[in-house]
């Protein structure tokens, strides 16, 4: 999560409110991914709101890995996986493995993913949710020991290819500003 | 910090993520080995995120409101026809109901009936859904102090809802009757057969294993069965619908999409509650 600035240059001095504001720009993915984890748990009263979890802890894994891995480490993903764990009700380790393959699937694609458009982007996290949601379905039954209906892993993929640009727009937005530790 | 070469430094940081992926077999396995350190551990984070949520579910609950009245706002008329109609129905169906129910009364009198022990309850507000995606519960906001204990029922103004399965210093974890882990002995209310109801994780549970010779009706209310000494007798669950495949499932007759406040009894029944550790009561009993 460190950010170290390696750019040629004068800075300004590196009094306590830089640093802060660094901190605070290189914090912003962790933070918002947590945030939106809770707010998806709160009483909404949305019909298949169960799969707003771990389709937005896909959408935060996959989007911060491809874009800012160095502010979205891997044992913070291995956190909010048990998080994801925890608040959706999942075997423990289902939601930390699915995760931590999606961000290594991530960090895999980056330089291919990186330069392309969102559209590219966008077609493959539609894989990769799809066979994120399956690996979490299979893990469920495994850990559990019972046959589980596939419906909830269908409505996992398809609510997590859906909302992507509903997220994944203003995420972008906020890598440019907001969460840009080259600005501070 | 411990000063590192770049090449060790990039070695480091590219066997995080195997070590990292082999740690979470070992949570797979930690969760296999003890199965109570999850439901502690989720206990203890919904007892801090339910006051959120119940600081939430007033305004959320309140923009719900103001977006059915404005819905409602436009069948107006017709809703006021149908609901005369509807109490015209039941303003006949009261005076059978309080004859039948004095008939009762001088049955009982008669024959000495033993009265069932008043069983006391505690009204508490649905903060969260609890289930997640392959399950189907409900998280309850209760205060400190509230004596609420596993394997207790949870009611809302229309039927059953489910069964008490954790608790924690201030929530407490219902599993609905459509979870599916439920299981539930219940009475088919014409013919008195016994038959247990199975969730599926869907909107309407199964109705199975009913004696030969009696066939569930369609619309046939379906009672909880006091079999098992898991339910009192007699609450009503909901009523028999047969899917186009022929097979009976019960039309839940509590609002289980919509629960926001539920009532919860504790009858005093121990039938099928998980037994404690020994260790570690259940807390807010005294």
């Amino acid at each position: 999560m460190a950010y170290i600035d390696r750019r040629p240059g004068i800075r300004p001095r590196p009094t306590l409110g830089r640093h802060l504001d660094i901190a605070a720009r290189a914090g912003f993915p962790a933070c918002i991914t947590i945030l939106l984890m809770l707010l998806t748990q709160a009483p909404l009263g949305l019909a298949g709101q169960a799969a707003l979890l771990p389709a937005v802890a896909f959408i935060s894994v996959w989007f911060w890995s491809l874009f800012r891995p160095e502010s979205f480490p891997p044992p913070f993903v291995f956190m909010i996986g048990v998080l994801l764990d925890l608040l959706g009700y999942l075997p423990p380790g289902a939601g930390v493995f699915t995760l931590l393959a999606v961000q290594s699937v991530a960090l895999a694609l980056r330089r291919d993913l990186a330069s392309g458009g969102f559209a590219r982007v966008w077609l493959v996290f539609g894989m990769v949710a799809c066979a994120a949601s399956v690996v979490i379905w299979l893990l469920a039954m495994l850990l559990d020991v019972r046959l589980l209906p596939p419906q909830a892993a269908m409505l996992m993929a398809v609510l997590s290819v859906a909302i992507y640009p509903v997220l994944a727009v203003p995420f972008a937005s906020a890598h440019r500003s907001v969460a840009n530790p080259e600005d501070a | 910090m411990i000063r590192l070469s770049i090449q060790a430094r990039q070695a480091l940081a590219r066997l995080t993520l195997p070590v990292l992926i082999v740690a979470s077999f070992a949570v797979m396995l930690l969760g296999k080995a003890d199965v109570l350190l999850a439901e502690r551990a989720r206990t203890a984070l919904a007892d801090g995120l339910a006051p959120i949520y119940a600081v939430l579910a007033p305004p959320l609950g309140r923009f719900h409101d103001t977006v059915t009245e404005v819905v409602s706002l436009w069948d107006m008329r017709e809703e006021n026809a149908r609901l005369r109609d509807e109490n015209e129905k039941l303003r006949r169906w009261q005076t059978i109901a309080l004859a039948l129910d004095a008939e009762n009364q001088r049955l009982k009198a008669s024959l000495r009936w033993i009265p069932d022990p008043e069983a006391s309850f505690v009204t508490a507000r649905v903060v969260a859904d609890a289930g997640g995606v392959y399950a189907k519960a409900v998280l309850l906001s209760v205060g400190p102090n509230h004596g609420i204990r596993k394997g207790e029922i949870a009611v809302d103004e229309r039927g059953l809802v489910g069964r008490v399965t954790e608790v924690g210093a201030r929530t407490a974890r219902v599993l609905l009757i459509t979870d599916l882990n439920s299981r539930i002995p219940v009475t088919l209310e014409t013919s008195r057969a016994h038959a247990i109801l199975i969730g599926t994780n869907g909107a309407r549970p199964r109705l199975l294993y009913w004696p030969e010779g009696v066939v569930p009706q369609e619309g046939e209310r379906i009672v909880t069965s006091a079999e098992a000494n898991a339910f009192p007798a007699n609450l009503p669950i909901g009523s028999v619908h047969y899917t186009g495949a022929g097979a009976p499932e019960v039309e839940p007759a509590a609002m289980l999409q919509k629960l926001e406040v539920v009532r919860v009894f504790d009858y005093g029944l121990t039938g099928v509650t998980a037994p404690e550790p020994a260790a570690r009561p259940t807390p807010g009993r005294h």
